[in-house]
């Protein structure tokens, strides 16, 4: 689920989120998916991404949202969004279904990450994940130093209460690309506020400094 | 005992008469066809915003105004109007009775008549063929051609409504540019069917009844037709509504009794089903009833959901209530399944509520305001 980015909308059928309200990482996304294009946002929250590849790019863009009351807000607003969960809805799409395959800081609170890359893979041609990296100094410098799980504004809720069951570093990701197979047509660490940090084309240091991780894929 | 209550009174009806009539499901041909309809909200000179309602089981086409036999409100008054969902100064709303139903179009009340469309002087009764909700669809399709509307902004309805909208979907996919199926299911359930069963079971095993020929004495089997209604109503509840509305709360009665009505549960139903033997017919119940346990939409596709809306490109929208029991959650879910598997545009929200199956005609915020949203949407895309 996502936070912050729009208002709730009241009822109504216009398309009120622009672009400079929605979250900085979401616009990194906007940004590799060309005009036209049909995309499915998996964890769509209220749906800013969506509106936004509807309107700006003439896309053909549906979501999936877990939250009932996120998923309601998105339809409210008249964008193609089905409550239901990474986990369980994927396998019912058939083969080569979208273009790009969007799943936004959610890979980390799925059931089975590895099946999920899977499937967004079988359903789209490009698979755009963006995930909180846990190699991120800090977070290592917290557990070295205080001996307890690190809590960041990002990883801010306590080891038993957490939804982020299979959290991840960037090195861990490219592993587990290479090991399915998938192709890295592009990929890049993020600051909180999602801009795009300098070390980019060092995995160790964006690693080490990266705070989100953004990967494009296809199969390879 | 009750006096014996009278046939349903005369209305005149607004309708359109198909002289050549229609070919059912059963091959059989009912001619001439009466479509009995009502509308609200003013058609475009584009024709372009019409939106088609289906209604349930025991509803009709009084869909925003007073019934002319209950001088009630219409069944869905809370959405529609100026500025509601169902927007009266943006949509054409069109709501037609289905066939086989007891408001003015064909019917088992109606006088039965040859394949060349003659009559003859008695009623179809039990003699009326089977109906499909394919049949009942077809016979709104005739309605909104005879309209002049080439393509339907939406179709939405729900419970058997949904049913109908599925089937339109299905049937005349070119026609329907949304499809909101509403408390719906792709197939009437085993449970659903054997509640039904009850229902009838109840009306055939009423004295007055008459294998069907009520109207010969000019009575009708109310007692079975309320029990029928009274099941049927606690499938439309839930068990937190009935709790939170009746509890176990006593009418006043002193002493243990079982001949009066004891718990206030009792009279709420018992004041449904005498209220709904003064306008429904016994025959058409029958048939509605039977019409929808036949439903399953894969069925017609070889068993395959997903091959009935392939190649679809009407938008859905599918809602469900968290506590509706008679079309469950899951029923929608699996629909919406296999609309993905067809590709199709879908959004798809459960809806929490108390109020069981009942609550897609009542107040539900939520519900209203992805209803909305959903249509205007899909108006604004066609520049309406």
């Amino acid at each position: 689920m996502r936070g912050g980015a729009a208002a709730p909308s009241p009822l109504g059928g216009e398309i009120r989120f622009v672009a400079k309200n929605m979250r900085l990482d979401l616009r990194l996304i906007a940004a590799m998916i060309p005009r036209g294009a049909t995309v499915l946002d998996i964890g769509c929250g209220d749906g800013a991404l969506l509106a936004h590849l509807t309107a700006a790019k003439g896309a053909d863009a549906r979501g999936i949202e877990i939250d009932m009351a996120e998923a309601t807000r998105a339809v409210a607003n008249g964008l193609a969004v089905i409550q239901g969960d990474a986990d369980h809805d994927l396998a019912f799409y058939p083969d080569g279904a979208f273009d790009y395959v969007v799943l936004s800081r959610t890979l980390q609170a799925v059931e089975r990450p590895r099946e999920v890359l899977r499937q967004m893979l079988r359903i789209g041609r490009h698979a755009i994940v963006s995930f909180p990296n846990f190699g991120h100094w800090w977070l290592r410098w917290q557990l070295l130093a205080g001996g307890r799980m690190p809590m960041t504004p990002t990883w801010n809720r306590a080891w038993h209460d957490t939804p982020n069951i299979h959290p991840c570093t960037i090195r861990d990701f490219f592993d587990l690309c290479r090991l399915e197979g998938y192709a890295v047509e592009e990929w890049l660490a993020v600051d909180d506020r999602g801009l795009k940090a300098p070390w980019k084309r060092s995995p160790w240091l964006a690693n080490l400094f990266g705070e989100q991780a953004l990967f494009l894929l296809r199969r390879a | 005992m009750s006096a014996p209550i009278a046939p349903l009174p005369v209305v005149d009806h607004q309708r359109v008469v198909f002289a050549d009539g229609l070919t059912l499901d059963c091959g059989q041909t009912i001619a001439p066809l009466v479509v009995a309809y009502r509308t609200y909200g003013t058609l475009n000179a584009a024709k372009s915003n019409a939106i088609l309602i289906c209604h349930a089981l025991t509803g009709d086409q009084y869909v925003a105004e007073l019934h002319p036999v209950t001088g009630k409100g219409g069944w869905w008054q809370t959405i529609i109007g100026p500025g509601k969902p169902l927007d009266t100064e943006r949509y054409f709303l069109i709501c037609a009775n289905v066939l086989g139903g007891c408001m003015g179009s064909t019917g088992p009340r109606d006088e039965m008549t040859d394949s060349a469309g003659r009559g003859l002087g008695r009623p179809w009764g039990t003699d009326f063929p089977n109906v499909t909700i394919r049949d009942m669809v077809r016979a709104q399709h005739r309605l909104v051609t005879s309209l002049g509307i080439g393509r339907l902004l939406a179709v939405i309805g729900g419970s058997m409504g949904g049913m109908q909208v599925l089937e339109w979907a299905a049937t005349f996919p070119q026609t329907v540019y949304a499809a909101a199926p509403i408390a719906a299911a792709s197939y009437h359930s085993a449970q659903n069917i054997a509640f039904h069963e009850v229902g009838r079971a109840a009306i055939h095993s009423d004295p007055d009844w008459q294998g069907g020929r009520y109207w010969e004495e000019g009575r009708i089997p109310a007692k079975g037709l309320a029990v029928a209604r009274m099941v049927a109503h606690i499938t439309y509840l839930s068990e937190a509504a009935l709790s939170r509305k009746f509890g176990r709360r006593l009418r006043g009665a002193a002493a243990l009794t079982l001949l009066e009505d004891v718990f206030e549960v009792e009279s709420y139903l018992r004041h449904q089903g005498s209220t709904f033997v003064r306008r429904f017919d016994a025959n058409s119940y029958l048939t509605i009833t039977r019409a929808m346990d036949y439903f399953d939409l894969a069925a017609e596709h070889d068993g395959d959901l997903a091959a009935a809306f392939r190649g679809t490109r009407t938008r859905f929208f599918v809602a469900s209530f968290s506590t509706d029991w008679l079309f469950p959650t899951s029923e929608s879910r699996a629909l919406v399944r296999a609309l993905n598997k067809a590709a199709a545009n879908v959004s798809f929200v459960e809806i929490t509520s108390d109020k069981g199956h009942d609550a897609f005609l009542l107040d539900e915020p939520d519900f209203h305001h992805a209803l909305g949203g959903f249509l205007a949407g899909c108006a604004d895309r066609l520049g309406i």
